[in-house]
């Protein structure tokens, strides 16, 4: 295919994609370090109240927002540098509450952004292994199933996956809120008074719960299409040479399953990243915050109304750091089969 | 690899452990429709039997006949034997039909059998949710933003699938690379860059509208330049966009699959690539399509983060919109009217699994298998 025929196809999609992809990244990136704020100004304002013997005037001086001709208040942009990283990332206030003595653990996650950073790698690196295995373990369940059963295994697995997330999470935390059945059945198998909405620990252990639950059946179904191409001669053969099971599944089919596994683990990675819907699902704010829930939070408008646009945009460009810094080796190796491929 | 008999206990475990991830999958969407149908007292119960009987509900005079659930438990067998066969699509027709089809037809067998209610059941918070709190408002943005993004994104993707697809340059594997990196983008990253600018696109676009052949063109449309800040519209492009990056993949894949020699054919018999692409390709090339829409369909459908962050009260989609729901949570109706609200969004995703469960499963497995 000609370049510029390729291009023709091409170019409808790569504007879209420079436009309103690469343009905004670029654009938080210089919006991270100016900061846009209403002018204020001083004005003198004398006031009087009537009083017994005359009036009783005091001059104040307020200060108001100043508007322009039109009646809109004037707005000024101004550069201030790492200003905006700076609050996220308070360097004195811990250096303030080391010297109050608490721990340095406790002084970096007192800070939102650490505190939501710790809680998206713990929430990424934990669930990763727990979705492949189990992911892993429903397709060889399901290969092993009856022929006449498959289809109604393969429903019943993707309902989770298909689920909006926030209704997911709901409709697991409906089941432990207040009363809620598996609450009451845990206390009843704990003899104790548990509530699961009341500690971070618990919630936290619910939300990892619910997306294991919503990403198993991802790897469940890339793993099963990859079970129907097992090479069956070496299996045979090695079934003749007396392996046992635990070793065919070893030495034969992981070994088959390995590029998905990565596949899995790249994808799973990226939208595990980007956790979010958990939290509002969960409404764990007062306890368990990720990264995106902390831009987004500075994103909605404050009580006064403002929105913290360059704090906003300082911490999506954090976040976008630590994506990529997470994905280098797994999108390295992408590249490499790629280029050996072409 | 039945050559070798199982051990009956590997078996057993086999059997036990489907059976408690099938229940695992199932049982929080279902636990959660009974919820919706039961008053307070009934769905907040710790009681499991409480929750299923519905005692509360049925003294409150509200419930089903002998009759409604001999209806209703034909109507399941038939979808489920329909299911169990193969018939997935069919299935799927069933379900709908009986959804409209029973409740019309039960009150009237109970008015002629006089048949007294035995089991708790109530509609009134999807009457409140859906009538009194204007649930198809929300309904209908729904509708208009996941059927633009379907749309636009199948024309683009396909489009640039089959370039990508076809093309062996330096160049497009460079595009794949950068889609995969922009895939990974969390979305609140490139909503920081779009905020400002929908608040203030107005002036934004002023030049646009001021431009001397361009301007007049637009003028057409409107005398000003629009607040993108609340459309539906901007919303659709925004969310094609996004989701851009994952479309190309699958579409490439798919139009991978298809043979270049059905390409050489149309060209040798005097096709430009355009009239090949559209005349031999596509033809054969709808299975990706629907795919890749269903795809599209879920992002849209299922977003919150984009759709609650630039739409406004009055053009706000159904799942932003249930967080209405949740802070009101003052009183126990209101949790219910969250539930009935949560199950009115699930059940058109659980008849598009039914309906196009082969194609989601080909769509998840396109990216891994082919590359």
């Amino acid at each position: 295919m000609k370049t510029r025929i390729f291009l023709m196809f091409i170019a409808p999609s790569l504007a879209l994609m420079l436009i309103f992809i690469a343009l905004p990244l670029g654009y938080v990136f210089a919006q991270s370090f100016y900061s846009t704020s209403q002018e204020f100004e001083t004005v003198q304002v004398l006031s009087c109240t009537p009083g017994f013997t005359g009036q009783t005037c005091v001059t104040e001086s307020r200060s108001r927002p100043k508007l322009d001709a039109h009646g809109q208040p004037v707005l000024t942009t101004s550069f201030v540098g790492l200003q905006a990283y700076r609050e996220l990332l308070q360097p004195d206030a811990i250096a303030k509450a080391r010297e109050a003595g608490s721990s340095l653990l406790d002084a970096i996650l007192s800070v939102d952004f650490y505190a939501a950073l710790r809680f998206t790698l713990t929430f990424t690196l934990v669930t990763l292994p727990l979705v492949i295995s189990l992911g892993l373990a429903i397709a060889l369940a399901v290969n092993a199933a009856a022929k006449s059963l498959r289809g109604v295994l393969i429903f019943a697995s993707l309902l989770p996956f298909i689920i909006t997330p926030v209704i997911g999470a709901l409709s697991i935390r409906w089941l432990f809120q207040g009363d809620g059945i598996l609450t009451a059945t845990l206390r009843a198998i704990t003899h104790s008074h548990l509530s699961m909405f009341a500690q971070g620990w618990t919630i936290e252990l619910l939300m990892m719960t619910y997306r294991v639950w919503h990403a198993a059946p991802f790897a469940f179904v890339v793993f099963y299409a990859g079970l129907q191409t097992v090479d069956q001669d070496t299996m045979e053969s090695a079934i003749v040479d007396g392996a046992s099971r635990l070793e065919r599944l070893r030495s034969i089919i992981i070994p088959h399953l390995v590029p998905l596994i990565v596949f899995i683990a790249l994808i799973h990675l990226m939208d595990t990243y980007r956790v979010f819907e958990e939290i509002i699902g969960f409404s764990s704010q007062a306890y368990r915050i990720s990264l995106q829930f902390l831009t987004y939070s500075f994103l909605n408008p404050d009580q006064t109304g403002n929105r913290a646009i360059t704090r906003a945009s300082a911490s999506s460009m954090l976040t976008m750091v630590g994506i990529v810094l997470l994905l280098i080796p797994l999108i390295r190796r992408t590249w490499k089969t790629h280029r050996v491929r072409r | 690899m039945n050559e070798l008999a199982k051990p009956i206990w590997l078996k057993g475990l086999t059997a036990a452990f489907l059976a408690a991830w099938v229940i695992a999958a199932m049982f929080p969407l279902l636990w959660t429709a009974i919820m919706s149908f039961r008053v307070p007292l009934d769905a907040l119960s710790a009681d499991p039997l409480t929750v299923l009987a519905g005692p509360a509900t049925l003294s409150a005079g509200k419930g089903l006949t002998a009759a409604d659930i001999g209806l209703t438990l034909a109507a399941l067998a038939a979808i489920a034997w329909l299911a169990f066969h193969g018939a997935a699509k069919q299935a799927a027709l069933t379900a709908l039909a009986c959804l409209i089809a029973i409740p019309l037809l039960a009150p009237w067998l109970d008015h002629a059998l006089n048949l007294p209610p035995i089991l708790g059941l109530t509609l009134e918070y999807y009457k409140a949710v859906w009538i009194d709190h204007e649930f198809y408002r929300n309904f209908e943005n729904s509708l208009i933003i996941t059927a633009g993004v379907v749309t636009v994104s199948l024309t683009v993707g396909t489009l640039a699938g089959y370039g990508l697809a076809r093309a062996a340059s330096k160049l497009a594997f460079w595009i794949l690379i950068l889609a995969l990196i922009f895939r990974a983008l969390p979305h609140s990253v490139l909503v920081t860059g779009y905020l400002p600018a929908f608040l203030d696109s107005r002036t934004l676009l002023a030049p646009l509208w001021n431009a001397p052949i361009l301007g007049s063109l637009l003028h057409l449309f409107s005398n000003e330049p629009p607040t993108l800040y609340g459309q539906p519209l901007a919303i659709i492009i925004v969310l094609v966009s996004i989701n851009q990056p994952f479309t190309i993949w699958i579409m490439r894949s798919f139009f991978d699959g298809i043979p270049i020699e059905l390409d050489e054919a149309a060209r040798v018999d005097g096709c430009t690539h355009i009239e090949a692409f559209w005349r031999t390709i596509m033809p054969v090339m709808w299975p990706g399509v629907i795919t890749t829409g269903l795809f599209s369909f879920l992002l849209a459908y299922n977003d919150y983060l984009v759709t609650s962050l630039l739409l406004d009260a009055q053009s706000q989609t159904m799942v932003p919109a249930i967080t209405q729901f949740l802070n009101r949570d003052t009183s126990a109706s209101d949790q219910i009217q969250a539930i009935a609200a949560a199950v009115s969004i699930t059940a058109p995703l659980f008849f598009l699994v039914m309906a196009f469960q082969r194609q989601i499963v080909s769509g998840l497995t396109a990216g891994a298998v082919k590359g």
